[in-house]
């Protein structure tokens, strides 16, 4: 009688540890939520009053302490869709030959190392390789091109990675039976696998999109300026971009106290941007799988 | 003249896995061009002045290259934010695969990746206007901009790669390893701490290993929000001049392949290295200890 009472009472001790731990997990979860909406709430509360039509669509003046980031927004947006249009066929074609026609040993093994190094390789190293290959070795300057260059290196894991997610969830029975029709392997790949992934591989390009978007470190050497009077024409033009524009306002502008309100203004733009596109690649991809 | 339907096949498969190759060529290229403009400064200074050397004064006369205060920085930078990343996401993912309901999951998943998404330089300038006034007053320190501040910034940048690899890891634990516990009259607590996160620590490991690389490699932030100091640290409120914002700060003022330019592709090539490491030990780990299924047991 005594032991079951002490059993008891055991289990009711490892009850309320499991109880306790069960707080601290949860509190865990929720501390990541807490920053994440006081990040954005913050920028949100400060950055709204700064947004004005003539912010989104008018020139910086008086040394950038006064006017819009038109150049910035503009800048942002063409090295990201610049960067797809290089990184995205040349992603999705990797994919293709990993999922589809590699067979497991060395080869492969050596091109999934060389895609895992290549995702953990330091933004700025990015940088420095886009200064010393594309802008000084090919002479190609501090331009559009050489930052979009190197921002579709730099992104190239992610969508290789998406793209082979989307092409595993393919049925099998898809290839099987276009096969079973006689198609080639190039048919079969080009009229069944691709349009059944695309979904999937177009989430990613939203992902990559949204990483471009925000990347600073990478164009600082290879593409985006300080300042420049004009709007980007030619793809061999520097930019500005709107990352590096709330960097160089936040510790090296004219004057940063002043400009703390263009600051706001900027991050919040930047961050509904990006999280904006990342939101709606979560909700179609969300959708995607309810309809499976 | 019209080819044959098997040679064509060939040829495009060929074309495939040609372009399957260019990551492995962009990894080869960038550490052929990091080496060819870095590895100079060492005709100016010997390796281990250079790494082990405690002045960096690129821009004195005459100039120091000793970048052992910036690995120092960059080393207590991310152990100090794995310290607080690594428990965080790993209970975060504990949390979410096995004790939260669906619906909680659905809604805590996208916020872990929209937290992943957050771009650099807005972390970083969060860390600028909100963190460093908050700890200059409330510790009473010279400055806001330190150590610690990059940190916390950095956890909160790894936490999103520590937890959703380790939540993978968690999750495909068999569910038979599970039931043998629970049914031997284990709690689910227990079952979690004694038999789930063993039979998950390859994965989890893994994921420390990726989350830390990103901390050490992450450059807006440390840049912003580090101080840039170029001194070995003394306390967790000391400036601090990581590798990466050496590297970001100085070289739009290096002379084109100068010493100090030379210099500044030297930390990269440490920077690459070490994130190198990271990344192998990651997937030398992931390969090696693949998790048992139940079949093996």
């Amino acid at each position: 009688m005594n032991q079951i009472l002490v059993a008891r009472n055991g289990l009711a001790r490892r009850h309320r540890t499991q109880k306790i731990m069960w707080g601290v997990f949860g509190l865990s979860s929720l501390i990541n939520m807490a920053a994440l909406v006081l990040i954005c709430a913050f920028l949100l509360i400060k950055g709204l009053p700064a947004i004005s039509w003539g912010f989104l669509t008018e020139m910086p003046r008086d040394s950038m302490t006064a006017g819009g980031i038109l150049p910035c927004i503009l800048g942002t947006i063409y090295l990201s869709l610049g960067t797809m249009v290089v990184a995205f066929p040349l992603g999705v074609a990797s994919a293709v030959y990993l999922n589809e026609y590699a067979r497991p040993g060395r080869t492969l093994r050596l091109i999934r190392l060389g895609i895992n190094n290549l995702a953990g390789v330091p933004s700025v190293v990015f940088g420095l390789f886009g200064l010393a290959f594309f802008v000084t070795f090919f002479g190609l300057g501090v331009s559009l091109l050489s930052g979009i260059l190197t921002l579709s290196i730099l992104v190239l894991p992610v969508i290789i990675g998406t793209a082979e997610e989307a092409l595993k969830s393919v049925p099998q029975t898809y290839r099987e039976a276009s096969l079973g029709l006689g198609a080639t392997k190039w048919q079969t790949i080009r009229l069944v696998v691709l349009p059944a992934a695309m979904p999937g591989m177009l989430t990613g390009a939203i992902l990559g999109l949204s990483r471009v978007a925000g990347e600073t470190a990478a164009i600082m050497f290879t593409a985006s300026v300080f300042f420049t009077p004009y709007l980007p024409t030619n793809i061999t033009d520097s930019v500005m971009a709107l990352p590096y524009h709330i960097y160089v306002l936040a510790t090296a502008g004219t004057d940063i106290d002043k400009t703390r309100p263009l600051q706001y203004g900027t991050a919040l733009v930047l961050i509904v941007l990006v999280l904006g596109m990342n939101l709606g690649a979560i909700l179609y991809r969300a959708r995607l799988q309810r309809k499976r | 003249m019209a080819l044959s339907r098997k040679t064509k096949d060939n040829l495009i498969r060929n074309a495939f896995f040609l372009t399957a190759l260019s990551s492995i060529v962009a990894l080869a290229l960038i550490m052929i061009y990091l080496f060819v403009e870095g590895l100079p400064i060492f005709k100016v200074v010997s390796v281990t002045d250079f790494l082990f050397g405690n002045l960096w004064y690129p821009t004195s006369d005459p100039p120091e290259f000793g970048i052992f205060p910036l690995i120092a920085a960059s080393l207590a930078v991310t152990v100090l934010s794995s310290a607080m990343a690594i428990p965080l996401g790993v209970m975060t993912a504990i949390y979410l695969a096995e004790i939260s309901s669906r619906r909680t999951r659905n809604i805590f998943k996208p916020i872990v990746e929209l937290l992943a998404a957050l771009p650099s330089v807005v972390i970083g300038f969060f860390g600028m206007v909100v963190v460093a006034p908050f700890l200059q007053e409330t510790f009473d320190l010279a400055t806001g901009l330190n150590l610690f501040n990059a940190a916390v910034m950095l956890a909160f940048m790894s936490v999103p790669t520590i937890c959703s690899v380790s939540e993978d890891a968690i999750y495909s634990v068999p569910p038979e390893l599970k039931e043998a516990s629970l049914a031997l009259g284990a709690t689910h607590f227990e079952t979690i701490a004694k038999v789930v996160l063993p039979a998950s620590l390859s994965g989890i490991s893994t994921a420390v290993m990726l989350g830390m690389s990103r901390a050490i490699g992450e450059t807006m932030v440390v840049l912003m929000v580090a101080g840039g100091a170029a001194m070995i640290p003394t306390s967790v409120f000391s400036p601090v001049r990581p590798m990466p914002s050496s590297i970001a700060a100085e070289m739009a003022e290096a002379s084109f392949r100068g010493n100090h330019y030379r210099a500044l592709f030297a930390i990269g090539i440490v920077l690459f290295l070490f994130t190198l490491v990271f990344n192998l030990v990651a997937s030398h780990v992931a390969e090696k200890h693949k998790q048992v299924g139940a079949a093996t047991l």
